[in-house]
C-alpha cells in the first residue's frame, strides 16, 4: 500500500486505472443537486501551499469538501515561512493539528518526498506540484480528460510542447502516459529539454510541425517570459513562430484531436487565442475534471483503513 | 586493544608495516626508535606494549581538505572537535579550509586557527589561506603575509568558490611561486552551476533538480592546467569528481604540467542514484556523479593521475540538513569514515594495496602541503606519526558515536571493514578505538 | 473478494427456476401493493442487485405494458465500515431520466443480512432526491439483522447460522442463476464481505 501520491511513477497501471474509474463515478456526483458525499467526514485535509496557485488549491479544496472532509488552507507563502519557519516546523504544527492528509505545493523539488519520509508527520502526503519535479494529479486529470474524449489512451499519440525542462506537468505526464500505454513525443527547443531526456519513456523532437502529424492530443505547456532573459530562446516572437500552436497548425491536426493546456495560459505565446477558444480546446474541461480526479485520489488514499493504491490487485 | 600514553615509550608488536612486513616498532620520545627484532630488545621494562597483530601500520594520514568551521560556525565544528574527529580517523595533519567567518585571508586569522590547533593537540592543523579577499574572487589576499606567519601557510584556496576570473587565477598561480605555495582550485564554472543542486544527467532530469554539469568542473580544470603550464606554477585541483577531469589531468601530467589532484572518499564510493531519496545528507559540492565517474576516479587514483584522497570534511548543523533538498547545505562529514570508505573503494577492489593507500593518504598529501614531518617512511629516526588500521573488522557506521560536532554523514548504518584503531602524533596516542585521547 | 474456501461445500438452495419464480412473485407483489407501477422506480444495489432490479423492471413492465424506470445505487461511499477496510473502487450510481423525486423507490438487493447496506442505501438516496416512499426487495433474507430494517418483498426466507455464507449467482454476472449456502469460520454479520454479494 502507498499512503502517499508523490510521483506519477508510483502508480501502476492498475492504480492509475482505479483512480480514473473512480473519478468517472465521482464526476457524476458533480452533476447532482447535492454535490457532497459523507465519505471523509471527520477527516482533516490540509492544503499546504508554499507557492501561489489558486487554481490548484481551490480544486483540491472543492474535492475534499465534496467528500465532507474538514479542510484547512495553510498558505505558507508570505507568512510564517518568510519569517524563517522551516518545512519541518510547519509539518510538526500540522501533525499536532491532526492532519490526515497534507496536500503540498512547494517550490523545491522533492519537498513532498521529504515530508513523506521525514517522520515529521503521519498523514498521507499528496504532491500538488513540487518545483520542477512532478505534479501527479495534473497528469491524472489530463489522462482522465483524454480518456473521456478518445475513450482509450493506449496507443494514442500525445504531443507535449514547450518548456519541458522546467515543467513538472510534463514529467508527470510522461510517466503516467507511459504507464497507460500512450505514445508520447516531447517537442521543445533543445534548450528547454533536460539533459538525460533520452532516458525517459518517450521520444523527443525539435520540430513541432513534423510531430503534429497524426497526433491525437496536443498539450501545450506554459512558457514563462523570463526564460527569454536566460537565453533559453531569442525572443517571444521566434518562440511562438517555431513552437506556438496557432489556427494554421491546429487545422492540420486529425479531426478528433484535442488541444490541452494545464493553465495558466500565455495567450499569444505558446497558444493563440483562436486555438484556446476553439472547440478542439478542452482546457476548461481539464479544470472541471481536476476536482473529480482529486476526489478519487483523496478517497482512495483516505477513504478506507488503508490506501487502495499500490496493492496487489 | 586498549592503549594509553606512556612516558616510557610504546612497543607496537606485530604490526603489518604498510601491509607488507610484520614487525615490532618501538616509539620513544616521539620518534621511531627501532624496527624489527631491535625494537623489543631496546624497549625498557616500563615501556607500554601494544598488541598490533593483524593490524596494518601506516604513516599518520594527512588531509588536504578539511572544514573545521572555526571561527564562525562553532555550532557545526571547532578546531578542537574537528581535530578529535581527525585523530579518530587516523589523521595526524589536516588542512583547515579558509571559508570561515571571518575568512582566513589574513595572517591574523590563519594564526588564530593554527594556535587553536596547537592547543587542541590532537593533530597538526595547517590553515589554508584564502586566495582572494573574503573569497570575493576579485582581489588577491595577502598571501605572503600568511606564508610568513606562524601558520606558515603553503596551500591557498578559495574552496567553496572557484577562482573563476582567469586573470586573477593566473596572478595567484604566479604569485605563490615565490612562497613555495600551491593554489588549490575548487573547479566550478559559476555561470554553468547557478543554483545547481545535483549532477546533471538522467537522474536530475527525473528528479527535477537543477543540474551541475561535469563540464563546469572540467572546463575550469582544463583552463587551469593550461595556465599553470604557461606560467610554470604549481596547481592543485580539489575534489576531482568526473571522468572527464581525470582525462584532462592525465593529459596535463603527460605534458609535464606541475599539477596535483585529490578525490574525496564519497566521490570514490557514492553515485547520484542516492539523490533519488532527496535525503540532504547526499547533497555535496561537487555533487555525487555517475557510476562511470566513480569508476574513472578510482582508476585515476590507482594509476596516480589523482595524487591524494582528501576528505572535504564539511560539518553542518542539524538544521542545515533536516530540511528539503533545495534548502539544505552542501557537504558531508568525512574524517572519521575516510579510511573505511576509501578502503572499500580501493583496497577491497584490488586497485590499491595498503602501501598505495599510505602513499595517497599520507605521503603525497604531505608533499603537496609541504609538511616536513608528515607522510614520512616508517623508518628509524622518523617522527612517530602512525596509524594502526584494522583491515578486517566489520562495523556499521554510527553517527552518534562520532567525535565531530556534526552528524551529517551519508554512511549511517553502512557496513565497512577497515577502521583506524590507534593514532599516534609524534609518539603520543591521540585516538584509540574511535575515541580521541585528549 | 472471492470466497473460494466456502464454495467447495456450498449447496444449492434455490436453482435457476426457483430464482425466476421468486422474481416473478415479487414483481406481482410490487404491482399489487402499489396498485400498479405508476411512479415506481427500481434501484439495484451493485453488484448483484442491479441485474435483479433490471429483471424486476422488465417483468413489471410486461404486466403493465410500458417501460418501468430502473437504475443503480452505489452505496460504497456511505458505508459505516469504510474505515475498517482498505478503500476500494466504486460501483455505479445511475438514476433513470425522471429522477427519484416523488417516486416510489424500490431498492433491490440480493441478500438482506445485517441491514447495514440498506441503511447506507437510505443515506445515499437522500442525497439524490426526495422519494415519496422507499421499499425494499431482496432475493434472500437470511436473518441476523443489526438495524431496524425489514424487507417489503422477499424471494426466500433462508434461516442461516452466522457461520454460513449465502451466495447469490445471477446469469448476467455469473453465467447462471442460483442461491448457494456454504460454511466458513467468520461469523460477523456486519462483515460486508459476507452480505451475500459474490464479489464487491
Amino acid at each position: 500500500m502507498t499512503r502517499h501520491l508523490l510521483s506519477a511513477a508510483d502508480l501502476s497501471l492498475d492504480d492509475a486505472t482505479l483512480i480514473l474509474d473512480t473519478a468517472d463515478e465521482l464526476a457524476r456526483v458533480s452533476d447532482r443537486p447535492v454535490k457532497k458525499l459523507p465519505t471523509l467526514r471527520g477527516r482533516t485535509v490540509v492544503n499546504l501551499f508554499f507557492e501561489d496557485s489558486t487554481r490548484t488549491r481551490i480544486s483540491f479544496e472543492a474535492a475534499a469538501k465534496r467528500l465532507s472532509a474538514d479542510v484547512i488552507n495553510f498558505s505558507a507563502k508570505g507568512s510564517s515561512v518568510s519569517k524563517g519557519e522551516s518545512l519541518k516546523d510547519t509539518a510538526l504544527t500540522l501533525e499536532a493539528m491532526g492532519a490526515d492528509a497534507v496536500v503540498i505545493r512547494h517550490p523545491a523539488s522533492g519537498a513532498p518526498h521529504t515530508l513523506a519520509h521525514s517522520g515529521w508527520i503521519g498523514g498521507s502526503i499528496v504532491n500538488a506540484g513540487d518545483g520542477t519535479h512532478e505534479h501527479p494529479t495534473q497528469a491524472l486529470l489530463d489522462a482522465f480528460t483524454m480518456r473521456r474524449h478518445l475513450s482509450t489512451i493506449a496507443g494514442r499519440k500525445v504531443v507535449i510542447v514547450g518548456d519541458v525542462l522546467h515543467s513538472r506537468v510534463a514529467r508527470s505526464n510522461v510517466l503516467l502516459l507511459a504507464t497507460l500505454g500512450a505514445d508520447v513525443t516531447l517537442v521543445a527547443p533543445p534548450t528547454l529539454l533536460p539533459v538525460g531526456v533520452d532516458q525517459w519513456p518517450c521520444t523527443h523532437s525539435y520540430d513541432l510541425d513534423a510531430s503534429l502529424v497524426g497526433a491525437d492530443v496536443v498539450m501545450m505547456l506554459r512558457v514563462q517570459r523570463e526564460r527569454m532573459n536566460a537565453a533559453f530562446f531569442p525572443s517571444v516572437r521566434e518562440y511562438s513562430r517555431r513552437y506556438g500552436l496557432d489556427a494554421d497548425r491546429m487545422s492540420r491536426l486529425p479531426e478528433h484531436a484535442i488541444v490541452m493546456h494545464p493553465g495558466p495560459m500565455n495567450r499569444g505565446l505558446e497558444i493563440t487565442a483562436a486555438v484556446a477558444d476553439s472547440d478542439r480546446a478542452v482546457i476548461i474541461e481539464q479544470v472541471t475534471n481536476g476536482v473529480s480526479v482529486r476526489m478519487a485520489v483523496l478517497y482512495l488514499l483516505l477513504g478506507g483503513s488503508d490506501s487502495a493504491l499500490g496493492g496487489d490487485l | 586493544m586498549t592503549t594509553k600514553n606512556s612516558a616510557e615509550g610504546v612497543l607496537i608488536k606485530g604490526a603489518n608495516l604498510l601491509g607488507t612486513d610484520v614487525s615490532d616498532v618501538l616509539v620513544l620520545d616521539g620518534v621511531i626508535a627501532a624496527i624489527g627484532p631491535d625494537a623489543a630488545r631496546d624497549a625498557g621494562s616500563d615501556c607500554e606494549t601494544v598488541d598490533a597483530y593483524g593490524l596494518v601500520a601506516l604513516p599518520g594520514l594527512v588531509d588536504l581538505h578539511t572544514h573545521l568551521r572555526e571561527p564562525g560556525r562553532e555550532d557545526a565544528e571547532t578546531v578542537a572537535s574537528g581535530s578529535a574527529a581527525a585523530a579518530v580517523g587516523g589523521f595526524t595533519a589536516v588542512h583547515a579550509m579558509a571559508n570561515t567567518d571571518p575568512v582566513a585571508d589574513t595572517a591574523g586569522v590563519v594564526e588564530q586557527v593554527w594556535h587553536l590547533g596547537r592547543r587542541a593537540g590532537l593533530c597538526d592543523v595547517h590553515p589554508v589561506g584564502a586566495v582572494t579577499l573574503g573569497l570575493g574572487g576579485s582581489e588577491l589576499a595577502e598571501l605572503g603575509a600568511m606564508a610568513e606567519s606562524a601558520a606558515r601557510v603553503r596551500v591557498f584556496s578559495d574552496d567553496g568558490r572557484c577562482v573563476s576570473d582567469a586573470v586573477l587565477m593566473r596572478r595567484a598561480l604566479e604569485y605563490v611561486k615565490a612562497l613555495d605555495g600551491v593554489v588549490a582550485q575548487h573547479a566550478q564554472e559559476p555561470r554553468l552551476t547557478e543554483n545547481a543542486q545535483m549532477n546533471e544527467g538522467s537522474v536530475s532530469a527525473v528528479l527535477g533538480l537543477r543540474g551541475w554539469p561535469a563540464v563546469a568542473e572540467e572546463s575550469i580544470i582544463a583552463r587551469d592546467v593550461l595556465l599553470a603550464g604557461h606560467v610554470g606554477s604549481r596547481l592543485h585541483v580539489c575534489h576531482v569528481s568526473t571522468a572527464g577531469s581525470v582525462e584532462i589531468l592525465r593529459w596535463a601530467k603527460g605534458r609535464g604540467v606541475d599539477v596535483t589532484a585529490e578525490v574525496t572518499p564519497h566521490h570514490l564510493f557514492l553515485t547520484d542514484e542516492h539523490v533519488r531519496t532527496y535525503d540532504p545528507r547526499f547533497k555535496v559540492n561537487p555533487p555525487l556523479r555517475t557510476q562511470e565517474d566513480v569508476d574513472a576516479v578510482r582508476l585515476g587514483l590507482a594509476d596516480g593521475t589523482i595524487d591524494a584522497i582528501a576528505t572535504d570534511h564539511a560539518p553542518h548543523s542539524l538544521e542545515d540538513k533536516d530540511c528539503e533538498w533545495a534548502a539544505a547545505a552542501m557537504g558531508m562529514v568525512g574524517l572519521e569514515t575516510a579510511v573505511g570508505v576509501a578502503a572499500a573503494a580501493m583496497v577491497d577492489t584490488g586497485l590499491l594495496d595498503w602501501a598505495g593507500m599510505a602513499d595517497r593518504m599520507s605521503v603525497r598529501p604531505a608533499r603537496i602541503g609541504r609538511l616536513a614531518g608528515q607522510g614520512r617512511p616508517l623508518a628509524v629516526g622518523e617522527p612517530a606519526n602512525l596509524v594502526l588500521v584494522d583491515p578486517e573488522t566489520r562495523y556499521s557506521v554510527d553517527p552518534q558515536s562520532m567525535e565531530s560536532r556534526s552528524r551529517n554523514t551519508p554512511y549511517a548504518g553502512v557496513e565497512l571493514t577497515a577502521r583506524p584503531v590507534a593514532t599516534y602524533l609524534r609518539g603520543r596516542l591521540t585516538a584509540s578505538e574511535g575515541s580521541a585521547q585528549r | 473478494m472471492v470466497r473460494s474456501e466456502s464454495s467447495h461445500e456450498a449447496r444449492e438452495v434455490l436453482d435457476a427456476d426457483d430464482v425466476q419464480r421468486a422474481l416473478t412473485r415479487i414483481a406481482h407483489e410490487v404491482l399489487e401493493r402499489n396498485k400498479g407501477a405508476h411512479s415506481v422506480v427500481l434501484l439495484g444495489i451493485p453488484s448483484r442487485g442491479v441485474p435483479l432490479a433490471q429483471r424486476l423492471a422488465a417483468r413489471i413492465g410486461e404486466v403493465e405494458g410500458r417501460d418501468v424506470p430502473f437504475g443503480s445505487l452505489d452505496i460504497t461511499m456511505f458505508r459505516d465500515d469504510l474505515r475498517l477496510r482498505p478503500a476500494r473502487g466504486l460501483g455505479r450510481t445511475e438514476l433513470p431520466g425522471g429522477g427519484i423525486d416523488d417516486a416510489v423507490v424500490v431498492l433491490v438487493d440480493d441478500v438482506l443480512y445485517s441491514g447495514r447496506t440498506i441503511r447506507a442505501a437510505l443515506d445515499a438516496l437522500s442525497e439524490l432526491g426526495r422519494p415519496q416512499s422507499v421499499q425494499l426487495a431482496v432475493l434472500v433474507d437470511r436473518g441476523h439483522r443489526q438495524f431496524p430494517i425489514r424487507a417489503d418483498y422477499v424471494g426466500k426466507n433462508l434461516p442461516t447460522s452466522t457461520r454460513e455464507t449465502v451466495q447469490v449467482l445471477v446469469s448476467e454476472l455469473d453465467g447462471s442463476d442460483a442461491v448457494l449456502i456454504g460454511g466458513t469460520a467468520d461469523d460477523d454479520p456486519a462483515d460486508p464481505t459476507r452480505e451475500g454479494r459474490g464479489s464487491v
